[in-house]
């Protein structure tokens, strides 16, 4: 937690101007490595791999079940160590990177509190707090996919993600709240270890996969994530290898446990996820621009995942946290390898790039490891998790899913082959021979060193498996990771994988040749409509749709808006009262004569008011009702409150005025849209509803008052002026709203007057 | 809105607005235990600012602020906010209060709790609302922000 706190001061440092960049690195690295460190010794010390679990309980709404309940155990210690791990590489990398960019310090900040609010996420064991970091990734993402916020496309990406992302986290709270509804109680693991059943906990868990799948860019959502692609290079690698599209795989590996074998649940899961992998694995090798093949391999790659987590048998659920380990690490490792390509030789097309293994030979090597790791060669990590996924689907006889998965994989060995000859290789058809040799500019260390040592990563615990096996048996006990299992089905299943996406590499031209046809016969047969059209027509159906309901419901006519706000105000209660049968309290008329003189003088006021012809006067006589209601509150002894309406009248009435300085002086008389006696009677019912409610609600009082607490417990809480101990302790929470609001209604006095004043909306 | 400034009003003016202040200030920090508060407080300073702004316009409301009202809107949200966080931080919940007691000899004593600080926020608000119609509302000219 404390070290939460860290990221958040060190990001609001970051975001004062000014900071040199090289600094600005340094500061952004510190949290980050501390969390590292953190997460490396709780790992070594060993707490969390006897499957205990690190709790730290921490209330924040409590009366409302909302805590940031803080429980680690060896799941969330593999995805922390993840997220700071990889976000060290990423702040390195970004330093050498984002040199030109206006703000580096606005940009680490970002990423700081970006990976603050995904360890948040990891962490938290409470439902709600769990939404709420979900959120905060959703935004900060969205900051992070706009970064670049003079380019239309980058606006317009980091747009469709937080809308699609935004969508499901509604859906996800929903979720989840049903759950823990369902359940009783709103820790996550409580719900995992006795899952609740029933009709409404499959409702919960669908709309808990929309949100997933919207997080992890599963089918039909998959689409905000190439899209991302707009962000910066060190944000795309960040956002696809340990954060934000984990997130929804982390929550998946999560519930697995629980609810594996709901019927809805478990299907659905597998299925999206090999659909996904299928369309992404397909998508990825028809790419040319380098960063959009990484992007659909990612879909597809999360699809793998969400599909082994779907079927959540304890073998394959090892696999599949093994998996997520591997994939952080060689996706990082491949998108920073092309980030520097990309700043080295100015394009990111294969098709232009041509013999920079022989210019680059270190980041040659470190996109070759990753690569590798992604295609699952031995023996890199992403060989030893693939094959422990394919170890376990035939001990579980997942045929289906075992059949799906290995051809989806063909084609991961096809682009990860094709994404390093494309970046790499020396090409003899290069539309441009030497890849615009003139103007490379040779990468610095911090560009070549992250994504070398994330990718040495890969082959270390590939070669020594142990710790990391232990690590993840911890979080997912029931498989194991090994580096020769002898010679059994699961590695001909990858004999046979790796060697037919060589052909397909080989092949290439016949297969984007196939690809091609087949996409035009999918377009033009099939009328397959894309989810990105999908995205689009349900954007502006919603435009289209909100507008019509405005043009009904806003007709412009301020009388008939209050008058229908009134009548309802009015109408509502007062049936429900009659229907429960009535009853009040006898009035008492006055206490003093002050009291009626006062009550007299405000209704004289008042009527007059709506006979008054010049508008400076009804603002006058408005005033001293104010005034005499004041006055009301000081007969009643209420100081605080006659002193407040005093001041407020008196600052409205100045205000008003220099309303009515650019409006005519007199009311125009113009025919009403409402009939003066209908406008009469609302404002007759308006006013009998408020009196007689007010001796209604009075008699139906069962419980002691409130107010009678507050006196008593004013002193307690350090104050004997209980309304300003309501104000600032009891109620604070109101008062904090209440604040927020005023705020906001002075942004839009600014911004209303100053879009009267330029008809164009342009602020002078 | 051009508003010629009467002699009377000028003149009464340099006496009020610093009396207005000052005891907006005291409602302020009195009001934890006798009538008074952030909110009465901010509008006493405000109905001040609305004395200045009649005498020398937008411009002088501007020079007495100093600040942008925004600002002034933004920061009183961010001392209300630390305040309630603090409570947090302190190991309570949400907006849980504590108090410091200063003795400040002369003046007498003085308690200051964490409400004073919220209050201070609300304070700020209020003040940054009436500047920021007074200055949009009133000033047709001006508000070159």
């Amino acid at each position: 937690m404390l070290i939460m706190a860290g990221h958040v001061a060190v990001a609001i440092a970051l975001a004062m101007r000014g900071i040199g960049n090289r600094r600005a690195v340094l500061l952004g690295a510190a949290p980050l490595a501390a969390m590292f460190l953190w997460a490396v010794a709780a790992i070594v010390m060993g707490e969390a791999l006897d499957g205990r679990a690190l709790i730290a309980d921490l209330e924040w709404l409590p009366a409302l079940g909302v805590s940031l309940a803080i429980r680690i155990d060896a799941l969330s210690l593999i995805f922390l160590t993840l997220i700071s791990g990889v976000g060290l590489a990423i702040v390195v990398f970004s330093g050498g990177y984002m040199k030109k960019a206006p703000f580096p310090g606005r940009f680490l900040a970002l990423l700081v509190l970006f990976a603050a609010a995904m360890s948040g996420l990891v962490a938290v064991d409470n439902v709600f707090g769990l939404f709420v970091f979900w959120e905060l990734t959703t935004v900060t993402s969205y900051l992070l996919i706009g970064f670049d916020d003079r380019k239309g496309s980058a606006r317009a990406a980091a747009f469709q993600a937080i809308l699609t992302t935004g969508l499901g986290g509604l859906a996800l709270l929903a979720g989840l709240v049903l759950l823990s509804q369902a359940s009783g109680t709103t820790s996550v693991a409580e719900i995992v270890a006795t899952p609740p059943s029933g009709g409404v906990v499959s409702a919960a868990l669908g709309l808990v996969l929309v949100g997933v799948f919207t997080k992890s860019a599963q089918a039909p959502f998959h689409f905000w994530l190439p899209g991302a692609m707009a962000a910066p290079t060190p944000v795309s690698a960040y956002l696809h290898s340990a954060t934000m599209v984990k997130a929804g795989i982390f929550l998946l590996i999560r519930l697995a446990p629980g609810f594996a074998g709901d019927p809805i649940w478990g299907p659905t899961v597998v299925t999206v996820g090999l659909v996904t992998m299928v369309i992404g694995a397909w998508r990825a090798l028809r790419q040319t621009d380098l960063k959009l093949l990484l992007a659909y391999g990612t879909v597809s790659q999360l699809g793998l995942m969400t599909a082994l987590a779907g079927i959540g048998s304890p073998p394959v659920l090892h696999a599949a946290v093994a998996i997520v380990v591997a994939h952080s690490f060689f996706k990082a490792a491949l998108f920073l390898t092309m980030g520097t390509v990309d700043s080295a030789a100015g394009t990111r097309d294969l098709r232009l790039l041509s013999g920079l293994a022989k210019v680059l030979p270190v980041l040659a090597v470190a996109g070759g490891l990753a690569a590798a790791s992604m295609a699952g060669i031995a023996p890199l990590l992403g060989f030893l998790s693939k094959e422990a996924a394919f170890a376990a689907l035939i001990k579980e006889d997942e045929w289906i899913a075992l059949g799906v998965i290995a051809a989806a994989s063909i084609a991961t060995v096809g682009y990860a082959l094709r994404f390093w000859w494309g970046a790499f290789g020396t090409k003899p058809f290069a539309l441009e021979s030497g890849s615009g040799e003139a103007a490379f500019a040779r990468p610095t260390a911090a560009l070549v060193l992250p994504p070398l040592v994330l990718a040495v990563i890969g082959l270390v615990f590939g070669a020594a498996p142990g710790g990391l096996d232990r690590l993840v048996s911890a979080a997912a006990p029931g498989g194991k990771l090994i580096l020769w299992p002898g010679w059994n089905l699961a590695l001909t299943v990858s004999g046979i994988v790796v060697v037919a996406g060589l052909v397909l590499h080989v092949r290439r031209d016949s297969v984007s040749r196939f690809q091609g046809l087949s996409a035009r016969w999918a377009h033009e047969r099939l009328h397959m409509p894309s989810a990105d059209r999908g995205y689009e027509s349900a954007v502006s159906g919603l435009n289209r749709f909100a507008d019509r309901v405005t043009g009904i419901v806003q007709n412009g006519s301020l009388p008939i808006y209050l008058a229908i706000i009134l009548t309802v105000v009015v109408g509502v209660p007062a049936v429900a009262w009659a229907v429960s049968g009535g009853g009040w309290q006898e009035p008492q008329w006055a206490y003093s004569v002050a009291e009626a003189v006062l009550a007299v003088f405000v209704a004289a006021c008042a009527l007059a008011v709506t006979w008054s012809q010049s508008r400076l006067a009804a603002v006058l006589l408005l005033g001293a009702v104010g005034y005499a209601v004041a006055g009301l509150f000081v007969v009643y002894a209420a100081p605080d409150l006659a002193l407040t309406l005093l001041l407020v009248e008196t600052i409205t009435v100045a205000m008003f005025a220099f309303v009515l300085l650019r409006l005519p002086r007199r009311f125009e008389i113009y025919k009403w849209r409402i009939r003066g006696w209908v406008r009469g009677a609302v404002a007759l019912a308006v006013g009998v509803f408020v009196s007689a409610g007010t001796l209604i609600a009075a008699a139906q009082r069962t419980t002691r008052p409130v107010s009678e607490q507050y006196a008593e417990l004013a002193p307690a809480a350090g104050g004997t002026n209980v309304v300003n101990v309501i104000l600032t302790d009891f109620r604070a929470l109101d008062t904090l709203g209440e604040i927020t609001v005023v705020a906001i209604a002075a942004l839009g006095v600014a911004a209303l007057v100053a879009g009267l004043r330029s008809p164009a909306g342009r602020e002078t | 809105m051009r508003i010629q400034p009467s002699q009377l009003l000028e003149t009464g003016s340099r006496t009020i607005v610093p009396t207005l202040l000052v005891v907006s200030v005291f409602l302020l920090v009195v009001g934890h235990n006798a009538p008074g508060g952030g909110f009465v407080g901010g509008l006493l300073a405000g109905s001040g600012l609305l004395v200045v702004f009649l005498t020398g316009g937008g411009t002088a409301v501007r020079e007495l602020l100093r600040a942008r009202p925004t600002t002034l809107i933004g920061s009183g949200i961010a001392v209300a906010m630390t305040t309630a966080l603090g409570g947090l931080l302190f190991g309570g919940s949400l907006l849980t209060s504590g108090k410091l007691d200063l003795d400040l000899g002369w003046f007498g004593k003085l308690e200051v709790g964490s409400t004073l600080i919220f209050d201070i926020g609300v304070y700020l608000v209020v003040v940054g609302l009436v500047a920021t119609v007074l200055l949009h509302l009133g000033d047709a000219e001006g508000a070159h922000e």
